[in-house]
């Protein structure tokens, strides 16, 4: 069986709307004539933590900010813990902490003031613990605003949300400025906050990232949702990349069911297998004598390209789980 | 000091195209606007004084007027039609000429390097001073245009030729000066807001040192820019030399500014940033002690300008009496006005003018909800449980609030003033109410600064432009003849005179509830409407 590529939406069954912390069913939302929501759907299950991925301009912080009551949806159907974000704003904004994408501080006002700020507008300042992360991002809070750097900036924002006590965590790309010891520290964060019970909406550009925090991932693509699903579910859907040397020259390859992209010469063979055909494809192969072969489990990365590939391929390679130019421009989506 | 050199200047010529095209619309409507502003007064000055006869009469009235000479400049010539047009449309565009300059040098320089936008230009072939050459290149072209379509408008109302280009000439040459002065002040703070309220300071002391050395023997006149421009002596024998002044000062400021930035890092000031509290105080946690905190610093500059202001105007009250003399004419004035005093009539004026403004911060209050807005820091506020209502009315209440005591800055700087050089402190309450009659002209234009923000955010500049309407209508609103029905959309035409005025209850009342009203219009549309900032296209 082949898999068709998107734009096909796939919502693995199992994770209904009970007990989701957000529920939004094809949700539109348009500026004059730009379509930048276009029927999205996302589901977010209490406890879990969601990574939420689409290429720049996707729609991604125009269905946060849905979310957060700040954008009024055209059409379609949006939860948030339960309530409706437009009516119900500030009573849900009580259980949830927010992360702009690009933190944007009031230049006069310290770190420290900007964090006590936020804390105490959202009621549930915990004054012990913004000192624990202040020392754990390393940000000093008597710096006014701005001075801070855009990775600075981001720390309060990050030391401002994680500080409360909220139910939910909104994240909008919260590392594109952090260095790779604080991303380290931010996924222990995440952690921790997972183990509390909490649920994080974590959208982000670094799929290294989200494999390693998210429970479930949202690929969205021109506003609309086109994979959504566990990670080991998504794999499942995907190719392998097999990179094999035989005794004898390969052939017959391109003749087997799951298998394309083949480029074959003398002693070796390169191609790519849906997982589900990997076996009768290693089969075929064994018949010309193995000699090497490496395969390349199915990464984000590789889901991300197949949905973006076509557009992308020629202008960005992906390179250490970045997507090239995700960071170059950091204001996305807008 | 070093001197610039070529490479300091490198790729100025391309950083002036990108400044003409990105400011194309505000650069057309300010050249335009302001010398459309002068040749219109120009030429309802000459419609109403058709006759030597008239010009004599005008003269006489004007010539011994304190007051008049305060608002307006010195008495030169003003028994000829060019003398009365310098006269009557002096005062009001020069100033308006140097708030062009500051504004557009303001936005080119210091507001560009505050986004992080220079810093990209600086890091391409870009030399260290190109920026502002480019923005100054600009801002002197946009002064030179001013000056000519000055020139060229009072030519054409058939006004003498040398006059015209003298008058002319005064434009470019005080914009020019101006532009420079923003030019020292961008490198020394860090922040637009303080670089515009610093110049602004620079050039209400213009403005008030040459009132009171046109009033005196003019010695105090030098001091001032206005003054070198008014020595040129536009349709009154004119002179060219102290044009000088204005050029060497010019060149002089352009050379501090040029060692300033070669002492000073992109993005700094020349003072450094000093450390922050730790936490934040009990107060700013609290939407409402956060709006004061963010504006404290500017309602605390504009209420110190306004009370100067008023504490110069107070001081000359005194003498506007002893000027009327044996003047028949300005007799005759009065008996118009009844039994008003000409010092009250002056104190009402010098009021007037305190709460026009005044009204600029009070637009600049209510309008920094959209900057939030644009500049992305409502965006996380309103992410925690704090209501749209509650964040426009946080900073609408120091809109509000700030008007009052800016106004009340004012009056009691007069009061004070005009108090102990008279000897007579019971002037502290008369003109501290005085100018609170304001109050309600203040917060209509905050009203419809919040409709613009509710329903129009892309607009709320319009507002900035209904301050200028006021402005005009309330400066030269008589001289310009114009319909009884434009003028009366000014709310300023509504609120009686005080002191010269009695008080009047309906008509301010009748302003608060169009405020009321207005504002609550506007909050009513924010709230249904999409957050902007960057975001939406």
């Amino acid at each position: 069986m082949s898999v068709t590529p998107a734009p096909q939406r796939r919502t693995v069954p199992g994770h209904q709307s009970r007990g989701a912390a957000i529920r939004i069913a094809g949700l539109v939302k348009t500026f004059g004539l730009t379509r930048a929501l276009d029927g999205l759907d996302l589901t977010v299950a209490t406890g879990e933590v969601h990574g939420f991925l689409g290429p720049n301009g996707a729609g991604k912080t125009t269905a946060i900010r849905v979310l957060l009551g700040l954008l009024r949806a055209d059409a379609g159907e949006v939860e948030l813990l339960g309530g409706d974000p437009w009516h119900d704003a500030v009573a849900l904004h009580r259980r949830l902490a927010y992360v702009p994408g690009d933190v944007s501080l009031w230049p006069k006002l310290s770190g420290g003031e900007i964090i006590d700020v936020f804390g105490r507008l959202r009621g549930d300042l915990d004054p012990a613990r913004r000192d624990e992360l202040l020392e754990r991002f390393e940000l000093d809070p008597t710096k006014k605003a701005r001075t801070y750097s855009k990775g600075n900036r981001q720390k309060v924002a990050l030391v401002a949300a994680l500080a409360s006590s909220a139910e939910l965590l909104i994240l909008d790309e919260p590392t594109s400025g952090l260095d790779p010891l604080m991303e380290t520290v931010f996924q222990d964060c995440i952690r921790e906050a997972k183990a509390e019970g909490r649920t994080v909406l974590l959208s982000s550009h670094i799929l290294a990232e989200v494999e390693t925090l998210c429970d479930r991932v949202n690929i969205i693509r021109a506003g609309r949702t086109v994979e959504s699903g566990t990670l080991a579910e998504l794999r499942h859907l995907t190719r392998t990349s097999v990179d094999v040397q035989t005794v004898r020259p390969p052939a017959g390859l391109e003749t087997l069911p799951g298998v394309h992209a083949v480029r074959a010469d003398d002693h070796r063979a390169r191609f790519d297998v849906d997982t589900d055909h990997l076996d009768g494809a290693v089969r075929h192969l064994t018949a010309f004598g193995i000699r090497a072969l490496t395969s390349q489990p199915p990464t984000l990365e590789e889901l991300f390209l197949r949905h973006y590939g076509d557009e992308l391929a020629g202008e960005r390679r992906m390179t250490d789980g970045h997507l090239n130019g995700a960071r170059a421009n950091g204001g996305e989506d807008r | 000091m070093t001197r610039p050199t070529a490479t300091e200047l490198t790729g100025t010529a391309t950083l002036t195209r990108l400044v003409l095209r990105r400011d194309r619309v505000r650069i057309l409507v300010w050249t335009v606007a302001v010398p459309l502003l002068v040749i219109l007064t120009a030429a309802s000055v000459k419609g109403l004084y058709p006759t030597q006869a008239d010009l004599d009469e005008a003269a006489a009235t004007s010539a011994d007027n304190a007051a008049a000479i305060a608002f307006n400049g010195p008495v030169q010539a003003l028994d000829t039609l060019g003398g009365q047009v310098a006269f009557q449309t002096g005062s009001l565009g020069l100033v308006v000429v140097a708030l062009m300059s500051m504004f557009m040098v303001g936005r080119q320089t210091r507001a560009e390097e505050e986004a992080g936008r220079t810093e990209l230009i600086r890091s391409m072939a870009v030399g260290r001073h190109a920026p502002t050459a480019a923005a100054l290149l600009v801002v002197a072209g946009m002064n030179v245009v001013v000056g000519a379509l000055v020139t060229l408008g009072l030519v054409v109302l058939d006004l003498p030729v040398v006059g015209s280009v003298v008058f002319g000439v005064s434009f470019c040459a005080l914009g020019i000066v101006f532009a420079a002065i923003t030019t020292v002040a961008a490198q020394i703070t860090e922040n637009t807001r303080v670089v515009h309220g610093g110049t602004g300071a620079v050039l209400g002391l213009a403005f008030v040192l040459r009132a009171v050395g046109d009033i005196g023997d003019g010695t105090v006149s030098w001091f001032s820019p206005i003054g070198w421009v008014q020595k040129n002596r536009p349709f009154a024998g004119e002179r060219w030399w102290p044009l000088l002044v204005a050029a060497a000062c010019t060149i002089a400021l352009i050379a501090v500014a040029d060692a300033l930035a070669d002492r000073r890092d992109i993005g700094a000031g020349l003072v450094a940033p000093r450390p922050g509290p730790r936490s934040a105080a009990p107060g700013l946690g609290r939407p409402l002690g956060l709006a004061f905190r963010l504006q404290r610093g500017s309602l605390i500059g504009w209420s110190t300008g306004v009370f100067l202001t008023g504490v110069a105007y107070g001081w000359v009250a005194d003498d506007v009496e002893e000027f009327i003399g044996d003047n028949e004419a300005i007799r005759d004035v009065i008996a118009q006005y009844g039994e008003v005093s000409l010092t009250d009539s002056y104190l009402a004026r010098s009021l007037l003018t305190m709460a026009l403004i005044a009204t600029g911060y009070a637009i600049q209050s209510a309008v920094r909800l959209r900057g939030e807005e644009a500049g992305l820091r409502a965006e996380p506020l309103l992410a925690t449980p704090v209501s749209r209502h509650q964040w426009a009315a946080s900073h609408l209440a120091v809109a509000l609030a700030g008007s009052v005591i800016v106004l009340a800055a004012g009056g009691l700087g007069t009061g004070l003033a005009y108090g102990i050089v008279g000897h007579d402190l019971g002037q502290v309450p008369r003109l501290l109410g005085a100018a609170l009659v304001y109050t309600p002209a203040l917060w209509l234009l905050v009203g419809l600064a919040t409709v613009l923000f509710g329903l129009v955010p892309r607009g709320v500049v319009a507002a900035w432009a209904a301050l200028a309407f006021c402005l005009v209508i309330g400066v030269l609103g008589e001289v310009l003849d114009v319909p009884a029905w434009v003028g009366d959309l000014s709310p300023f035409q509504h609120t009686p005179l005080l002191p010269a005025d009695d008080l009047a209850i309906a008509p301010l009342a009748l302003l608060a509830v169009i405020a009321v009203a207005l504002t609550a219009i506007g909050m009513l549309g924010f709230r249904r409407r999409d957050l902007g900032g960057a975001a939406a296209p």
